[in-house]
């Protein structure tokens, strides 16, 4: 009768039923993104651990196949003619071998063999010819001596039937063949010291450089006057034009022979020499680093520019009150205000630049003391075809990348900026 | 530091420093104008500028008859800018008036309410502020302009002209059409009419694609509760974070072993993916600050999730739309490394990979320009037509580099 007697009411245990369907609406609007990021980011990266292990060449992507070739050598005008039908078959590969190499083809109808069949072969309806085990760059050739008779010309043109040659490789990329040379080779040596060296240049003077700019542009540009906008604007272009276009530009800009900029320096009296800006030593990484700054103080700019414009305005009044100079009050009131986006800014300025390759790649080709990892990572791969040993330098880009990220995390988690 | 907070320092420091940067853009101006030599001499700039800045303190009067004498002196050549032998006489006079004007203008705004003698920390902070923003349009506004104006006008000339003088950017508009003639032959025998349609479609599928996986991605992270959110958005920003250069690696051997490579329908399969996470991290900020109430009244009145995402969401966030697709276009279009790895075919080439295959030492250089240029105005004249959803959208998103 009464109440009190009912079971004591229990909150219900795990997710409620609404809970759960939103966990699953949202899994599944979210699994189109996570399947294409999978197959094309978090599988390469495992592709490059790998890879990174293996003794893997440029050539050795295209995996040793058999390769045949057919030609008859006489003429088959009229019954009675004879001929030499001929073979020529090769391994593709010069480094590896292929097993259990067979030919086959289909014989014409009536092709008499005249004389010996080689050893290898046997006729039936098909030709097949067994080779066997191949060593590398292996060639050899079959002859057959035939004789046409009158069902030759009746039946369909032999040339119509190409030869299949099947045979079994180990490919490289798969087998479970590892090695450590690909790491031992990239970190012997001073060039791996001399090409970190060369990218920690780059990449703290390029963060430190555009950060800079980017706060003296942003500075300017924090007044309201005619005219403000189109600067805003045009001050973004360097960020927005195709790196390739502008690339270019400062190469014909700069070069020694016909560049604007040499042939003004020399009409100036600075130097009487025309300077190759992206061909000497100290230079060419300078100039690269000075590129990056021009690329991307735009970048920091707009950042800067957004942080100040939400500053209030009273606080500089009240500090003018108090009788703060123009520089008290950059340095006392701008300065703290900024420093959040300053450092987000820099660690992920500082994360991209490090990640750079384009710029580099276009302005020197990564010549002239100016590779850095990712540009070392092209041209251990395309550039001296060792696929392995690219691998194992973009290995040391990732593992970099996770201690800043680790890093960066711990920061942002402060940091509530972006 | 007391030493040069005064007027007697301080006005003809900044009138040096100024007349000699004023000398230097006139005659590099001058130059890249007309491929004349002028040439801005040092010593000259800053005893006239200290002379220019000790007379402007004493007010506008002075200041303009000082800037008379500048003039003057520019004519007898003894001014800041010297001009070579052969110069018409108008560029002379037009390179010493900018010369004698701008000095003078610009050390009297920066040194006129500073009195001669000693000056309050205020007046002298200000007037090196004034300075320091004089010098920065005029820095910033070269560093960007110079590369832009020469990309341009060596499209427009020829290869023999730019051997004979690299300086003279001057152009002979009596040529008429013939000035384009790079841009005829690129588009008549290289094949650019093809190369910027290819780049076109696939920077425009690529938006489409990119906003297809994003925005529902977008929508769970931002308004939905799941386990795993956290970790989920922080993830995106660390996949976008991978340089592309450690995956193209892979991709080139994947797309080499399923025959996608050389193939645009490989590059418009890649060219999303590498863009899904920036747009669906600047869009799931955008959702988020959206008021969640008005799609909690649309889930009352009985629309399911995927109706509330089609009817209010997407249509309240339209402005963050096109900033995401501006931004995704311009990555793609932009887009350099992986057209260049995987495509090698002219016919399927994009219009980076386009320029990229004009370096060569065959080909005249204007004609590199003119494809750059090509490649630069479409996405130059987007920006400028839609610039406040441009800004918007590089602030949002451009964590990405």
């Amino acid at each position: 009768m009464d109440i009190f007697n009912m079971t004591h009411p229990v909150p219900p245990e795990g997710p409620g039923q609404l809970a759960r369907r939103e966990a699953r609406l949202a899994w599944g609007l979210l699994s189109p993104t996570i399947i294409a990021v999978a197959l094309v980011v978090i599988l390469p990266l495992l592709a490059v651990f790998w890879i990174s292990f293996k003794p893997v060449e440029l050539a050795d992507l295209r995996p040793p196949t058999p390769v045949a070739r057919e030609d008859v050598r006489g003429t088959l005008e009229a019954p009675g003619d004879q001929a030499k039908l001929r073979y020529r078959v090769r391994n593709s590969s010069a480094q590896q071998g292929i097993r259990d190499v067979v030919l086959t083809d289909i014989w014409p109808q009536g092709l008499k063999v005249i004389g010996d069949l080689d050893a290898r072969c046997a006729l039936d309806e098909q030709l097949i010819c067994t080779f066997g085990d191949w060593e590398a760059g292996t060639r050899e050739r079959i002859e057959i001596e035939v004789e046409a008779e009158s069902a030759y010309f009746d039946g369909p043109d032999p040339k119509d039937s190409k030869p299949i040659m099947t045979g079994e490789a180990t490919n490289i990329l798969t087998n479970f063949e590892f090695t450590l040379e690909n790491l031992i080779e990239i970190f012997d040596g001073d060039e791996f010291w001399s090409v970190l060296g060369v990218t920690m240049f780059y990449t703290v003077f390029g963060t430190i450089g555009a950060l800079l700019f980017g706060l003296f542009a942003a500075l300017l540009l924090n007044a309201s006057f005619k005219g403000q906008g189109i600067l805003r604007g045009l001050y973004l272009f360097p960020y927005v034009a195709p790196v390739i276009a502008v690339a270019f530009a400062w190469i014909l800009l700069l070069d020694p022979h016909s560049g604007s900029i040499n042939a003004l320096l020399i009409q100036m009296g600075v130097t009487e020499q025309s300077i190759n800006f992206f061909g000497e030593r100290p230079l060419a990484l300078i100039m690269v680093t000075v590129f990056e700054i021009w690329r991307y103080f735009p970048l920091s700019f707009l950042f800067i520019l957004a942080r100040m414009q939400s500053i209030d305005t009273d606080m500089y009044e009240a500090a003018d009150m108090d009788g703060a100079s123009p520089f008290q009050q950059f340095a006392y009131l701008s300065v703290p205000q900024l420093l959040g986006i300053l450092s987000v800014l820099f660690l992920l300025r500082f994360i991209w630049t490090f990640n750079k390759f384009d710029d580099i790649f276009l302005l020197t080709g990564g010549n002239a003391g100016t590779r850095t990892l990712t540009v070392n990572v092209y041209e251990q791969a395309f550039a001296l075809g060792n696929i392995g040993a690219g691998a194992a330098v973009a290995l040391v880009i990732f593992c970099c990348l996770l201690a800043f990220s680790i890093f960066f995390f711990r920061f942002m988690s402060q940091e509530e900026g972006l | 530091m007391t030493l040069f907070k005064n007027g007697y320092l301080t006005g003809p420091l900044l009138g040096a420093l100024w007349t000699f940067v004023i000398a230097v853009t006139v005659a590099v101006c001058m130059s890249f104008s007309t491929g004349e030599p002028f040439k801005p001499l040092l010593l000259l700039s800053l005893i006239w500028g200290a002379g220019l800045g000790l007379v402007s303190m004493y007010g506008r009067l002075p200041a303009a008859l000082a800037g008379g004498v500048l003039l003057l002196a520019g004519v007898l050549d003894i001014g800041p800018v010297t001009v070579g032998e052969d110069v018409s006489g108008f560029s002379t006079l037009l390179a010493h008036l900018a010369t004698a004007g701008f000095s003078a203008l610009g050390t009297y705004v920066f040194t006129h309410d500073c009195p001669p003698g000693q000056l309050t920390r205020h007046q002298y902070e200000a007037a090196i502020i004034r300075f320091l923003t004089g010098f920065g349009y005029i820095f910033f506004t070269a560093i960007v302009v110079i590369p832009f104006y020469v990309m341009v006008m060596t499209s427009l000339k020829s290869q023999s002209e730019l051997l004979r003088n690299p300086l003279d950017f001057s152009i002979d508009l009596s040529k008429g059409l013939d000035l384009l003639r790079s841009y005829q032959e690129l588009f008549a025998d290289f094949g650019f009419g093809g190369y910027l349609w290819t780049s076109f479609y696939v920077s425009v599928l690529t938006v489409f694609i990119t906003l297809a996986f994003a925005i529902p991605g977008a929508y769970a992270v931002a308004r939905l509760r799941f386990r795993g959110r956290a970790a989920f958005s922080r993830s995106i920003l660390l996949i976008y974070m991978v340089p592309m250069i450690v995956l193209a690696l892979p991709i080139y051997i994947g797309f080499s072993m399923a025959g996608l490579r050389n193939s645009v329908f490989g590059i418009v399969l890649i060219y999303p993916v590498t863009t899904i996470p920036v747009a669906l991290y600047m869009l799931q900020g955008y959702f988020r600050g959206l008021p969640s109430e008005v799609e909690e009244a649309g889930l009352m009145d009985g629309l399911s999730r995927l109706m509330v995402i089609w009817k209010i969401t997407l249509p309240l966030s339209l402005p963050a739309l096109a900033s995401v697709s501006l931004y995704v276009f311009m990555i793609a279009w932009n887009e350099f490394l992986l057209a260049f790895m995987l495509l090698d075919d002219p016919s399927k080439f994009t219009l980076t990979r386009g320029i990229a295959s004009l370096n060569s030492s065959e080909i005249p250089r204007q004609h590199l320009m003119a494809g750059s240029v090509i490649a630069t105005v479409p996405i130059m004249a987007l920006f400028l037509g839609l610039e406040r959803f441009m800004t918007k959208g590089l602030t949002a998103g451009s964590v990405k580099g």
